[in-house]
């Protein structure tokens, strides 16, 4: 056998060497001309791709308050009446070039933009300029209960509900068509900022009718139509997002030949995709991944203060914890610059009080509990807190930017009070659980936070720490005090903010003396992007924005060097 | 020869009926309303759904509407996104064979002259390297080489993507499904580019279900060529003189290949769970993609679907290379049907 088989070999060598040589240079040329002629003929399509983290629930962020659903619409599809100045966090006109507020606070006077259109897209074509039928449409949607859109898609309007608007706005009145008028049952001065969060968008209310008309009206939010930078173009669940540029935009900005929101729900994955270019920024960048993403020359990281607060909440319906003496003397006991170290990993500022340095109502000379073992033992001897003394730490489950990992601060917390005798356990259940059993006032004391939705600071005070704000499950203290509330609630009447930040600087001292919670850590905000893409800043009051964003094509050839589309008035008709 | 068609024929069609049936019976097992399972919502305004949903029919009835609407194309909606899974499923079932026959190609090409050549040295230095260097890439789990393809060529060499079938900045009108025809059909500006981008993608997922694959072929075939290397008719044609070319086309190549193809049809089932770990990976809008996120997000209609669909594609394609096999090689059949 073995004579044959080399007589067969010794031909059977060459044939398949010469098979195998040439399926070698089939596979290498097309393996070479993969490679190389992305960089010698042709150019890619122009577009920004943005690595998101999940599927967005409606195109229409009136009806869900989540960011996934924010980050696509808010600023992209569509435009508000106000907006908020991205630096400074003052109102700016939106949609509405001006506005008049009466002497008495409660009518509110906007004047319309004029020459402002709606997208078209394959599926609606406008036949009219927006106009206050628009803002009235879009209010009256959330506003009244009879309207024949609010119970479209079984909306809930969260946002809206969450802060009791619909009480508070007594009518909208169409003055003319570029003037409305919006009347309130009380002075409100977060009534503007709420206006300008992501939430207040305005529809199309043609569009509405058509809807109507064809009886479909449900497409409404799933099928958008804005006044916003971008249109929509097509979605594919768990894949991508595709919008495209809206060339008769109100502002004079460039935009981007597509916008790509590539759905991308691991975090490694999305980085992995930044690195390799295929993100050209991405969503929730991973705390941990933030020093690698720092230490490569093509990534950008950004960071800003956030407005947000994570803290330690005592139950103040709870004996031994309705004494601010015992309050006072757990907080003392435990070490807020090694949390901040072992919990955000230097992501975070320590929190001297409950809004952020970066609000325009924080004042410096807060007295701050410092770090004191031994006073706290004092105060909780003198509290009549004995040795061993039982209670729980209630750590939540998620992951959000003020708190990244309560379970880590709670073992934390309980090493210190362990150092002043008390015996802490800590308690967790999933995260709906967690929530219902916080609202029935389970809990001895709680880790968690806020995120404001506006630069307002009122947006800290009363949702966190108002007697109203036991029952709907956001004052995790359970604390109630008149005097308390009486402070904040005559700030929100007062519309300048030098007089409010007098009150809230009171509201501030009254928290530190009564301590109901201890305020921890201002989480910052980061983002990343490929350094690349221009234009993309934090957005501390809100969701992301795209208008604005380019990306410089690397090619030499002098005419791509930006992929940008100026949408110059020439353009507009 | 009709009589092994007709037989096979018989076969796929009580394999497929019992598969239909088990999927029906499916939207009795999981929570909720069988008949909500089995349309995806309460209401649909076709046919044999209508008829399905009236109160008066009784189970076996049923059946027969869902036959009906199967074969129809109404296959019910998705819970998660309400769309007709019939046109999900149209879009993303193209990837996958995409993806599947290019892979079973490069494993064919590659694994069996290969295969060969280790036949024919066999128990010598360039068989022993083959039969280790294969035994190697047969024991790599697939979701392990696929991440250490990311890792190493695109994350730290960069050289190719490591998600999608095109980078999505491609705005390619859906035609086939199959992307690379699509991107040769579509009237887009910079078409040669748009298709050097989709081979780009191809390359690392094809090659990481290729990688088992091919091992299998080399495998299969080496052992076959030796096989018949023994036998006594290659020694009788060697001993009246035929020449090495002859012997070698008319007696080994043939008689070696005919075990390769039932290999190749037990392969497909392994082959399809391979490519859709890689899809997972690779991020590949195919069916396996599709059908994990249909699981994570209890959608029973889908998975019920996406299953039959998988199932059907996997038993088809089996029992045509079965008979395939069985048709070139009779000398099997004696085997199927031993006669006393």
């Amino acid at each position: 056998m073995s004579e044959l088989a080399n007589r067969l070999i010794s031909f059977n060598y060459t044939a398949s060497l010469r098979l195998l040589v040439s399926l070698f240079v089939a596979l290498s040329v097309a393996l070479l001309t993969g490679c190389t002629d992305s960089s010698i003929s042709g150019t890619a399509p122009a577009g920004v791709i943005y690595c998101s983290e999940s599927n967005p629930s409606y195109f229409n962020p009136q009806l869900d308050t989540s960011s996934t659903t924010a980050d696509v619409n808010a600023h992209q599809i569509y435009s508000r009446l106000l907006e908020f100045d991205p630096n400074t966090g003052r109102i700016q006109p939106g949609l509405a070039s001006s506005w008049l507020v009466s002497d008495d606070g409660l009518t509110y006077t906007f004047q319309l933009r004029r020459n402002v259109k709606f997208h078209q897209t394959e599926y609606f074509t406008p036949s009219r300029n927006f106009n206050a039928d628009d803002v009235i449409f879009s209010f009256q949607r959330w506003l009244n209960d009879d309207h024949p859109y609010h119970d479209v898609n079984d909306a809930t309007y969260p946002y809206f509900s969450s802060l009791n608007l619909a009480h508070t706005i007594a009518s909208i009145d169409r003055i003319n068509g570029y003037r409305i008028e919006i009347k309130l049952f009380e002075r409100d001065s977060s009534f503007l900022a709420n206006l300008a969060t992501d939430f207040a968008v305005i529809l199309s209310q043609q569009y509405g009718e058509y809807l109507m008309v064809t009886k479909q009206p449900e497409r409404i939010d799933f099928y958008p139509i804005g006044t916003g930078p971008f249109r929509f173009d097509e979605y594919q669940k768990n894949q991508f997002i595709r919008l495209l540029p809206h060339l008769q935009y109100w502002k004079n900005v460039p935009l981007t030949d597509q916008l790509i929101y590539d759905i991308t729900p691991s975090s490694s994955i999305r980085f992995a995709k930044l690195r390799t270019g295929e993100c050209d920024s991405i969503a929730y960048p991973s705390q941990a991944e933030i020093t690698i993403m720092q230490a490569d020359p093509n990534i950008v990281v950004q960071e800003a203060p956030g407005l947000n607060v994570g803290f330690w909440a005592f139950n103040t319906t709870k004996p031994p914890f309705d004494q601010a003496d015992v309050r006072r003397g757990l907080a003392l006991a435990i070490d807020k610059n090694s949390i901040l170290d072992a919990v955000y990993f230097n992501s975070a500022s320590r929190a001297r009080s409950l809004i952020p340095p970066s609000s325009w109502a924080y004042n410096n000379d807060i007295k701050e509990i410092n770090y004191n073992p031994m006073r706290a033992r004092e105060l909780l001897d003198k509290a009549g807190i004995a040795k061993g003394f039982k209670m729980t730490i209630w750590a939540m489950p998620v992951v959000r930017a003020y708190n990244p990992d309560a379970q880590r601060m709670a073992q934390l917390i309980k090493s210190y009070l362990a150092a002043v005798d008390i015996d802490a356990t800590i308690v967790t259940y999933d995260w709906n659980t967690f929530r219902d059993k916080l609202n029935q006032g389970e809990h001895d004391s709680v880790l968690i936070g806020w995120s404001a939705d506006n630069g307002d600071p009122d947006n800290f005070y009363r949702p966190l720490l108002s007697c109203d704000a036991i029952p709907s499950g956001t004052n995790r203290a359970m604390w109630c005090n008149p005097e308390f509330d009486a402070l904040v609630n005559s700030a929100i009447k007062i519309s300048n903010e030098d007089k409010r930040a007098i009150l809230y600087a009171k509201a501030n001292n009254m928290i530190a003396k009564e301590i109901p919670l201890l305020p921890i850590a201002h989480a910052k905000r980061y983002q990343v992007k490929n350094a690349e893409l221009q234009g993309l800043s934090i957005n501390p009051y809100g969701s992301i924005r795209f208008e604005g964003v380019t990306k410089t094509v690397p090619s030499p050839t002098p005419s791509m060097t930006s992929s940008a589309v100026v949408v110059s008035d020439e353009v507009r008709p | 020869m009709i009589r092994t068609l007709i037989r096979y024929f018989n076969l796929t069609f009580l394999t497929l009926l019992i598969l239909v049936m088990l999927s029906f019976g499916l939207a009795y097992f999981f929570p909720g309303d069988p008949i909500t399972n089995l349309m995806g919502a309460n209401k649909l305004d076709s046919q044999p759904f209508l008829m399905l949903s009236s109160q008066q029919t009784n189970i076996f009835m049923q059946f027969w509407y869902y036959v009906q609407a199967l074969l129809a194309g109404e296959w019910g909606v998705s819970f998660a996104t309400g769309k007709p899974l019939y046109q999900d499923i149209m879009r993303l079932l193209p990837a996958t064979l995409e993806l599947s026959i290019y892979a079973v190609t490069i494993a064919l090409i590659l694994g069996i002259p290969l295969g060969f050549l280790a036949g024919m040295n066999y128990h010598k230095k360039i068989d022993n390297i083959f039969m280790s260097s294969s035994m190697i890439m047969y024991s790599f789990p697939v979701f392990w080489l696929a991440l250490l393809l990311i890792l190493l060529i695109s994350l730290q060499a960069q050289w190719l993507p490591m998600s999608g079938r095109l980078s999505l900045l491609f705005n390619v009108p859906h035609y086939s499904g199959f992307i690379l025809v699509d991107i040769l059909v579509a009237d887009i500006e910079n078409k040669r580019f748009a298709f050097n981008n989709a081979v780009q993608h191809l390359i690392l997922p094809t090659l990481s279900v290729s990688f088992i694959a091919f091992a299998v072929f080399l495998r299969t075939t080496r052992r076959s060529v030796a096989d018949v290397l023994e036998t006594q008719y290659i020694k009788s044609a060697q001993t009246r003189g035929l020449p090495a070319k002859t012997i070698f086309f008319r007696h080994v190549l043939r008689n070696a290949l005919l075990p390769v193809l039932p290999i190749l049809a037990v392969q497909i089932s392994t082959l399809v769970t391979n490519v859709m770990i890689v899809e997972t990976i690779f991020s590949w809008p195919g069916i396996g993609d599709w059908l994990i996120q249909a699981i994570y997000e209890r959608d029973y209609p889908a998975i019920r679907t996406g299953m039959l669909l998988v199932s059907v594609v996997v038993v088809i394609i089996t029992m045509s290379l079965e008979c395939i096999s069985q048709l070139i090689d009779p000398t099997r059949d004696r085997f199927a049907y031993a006669r006393r």
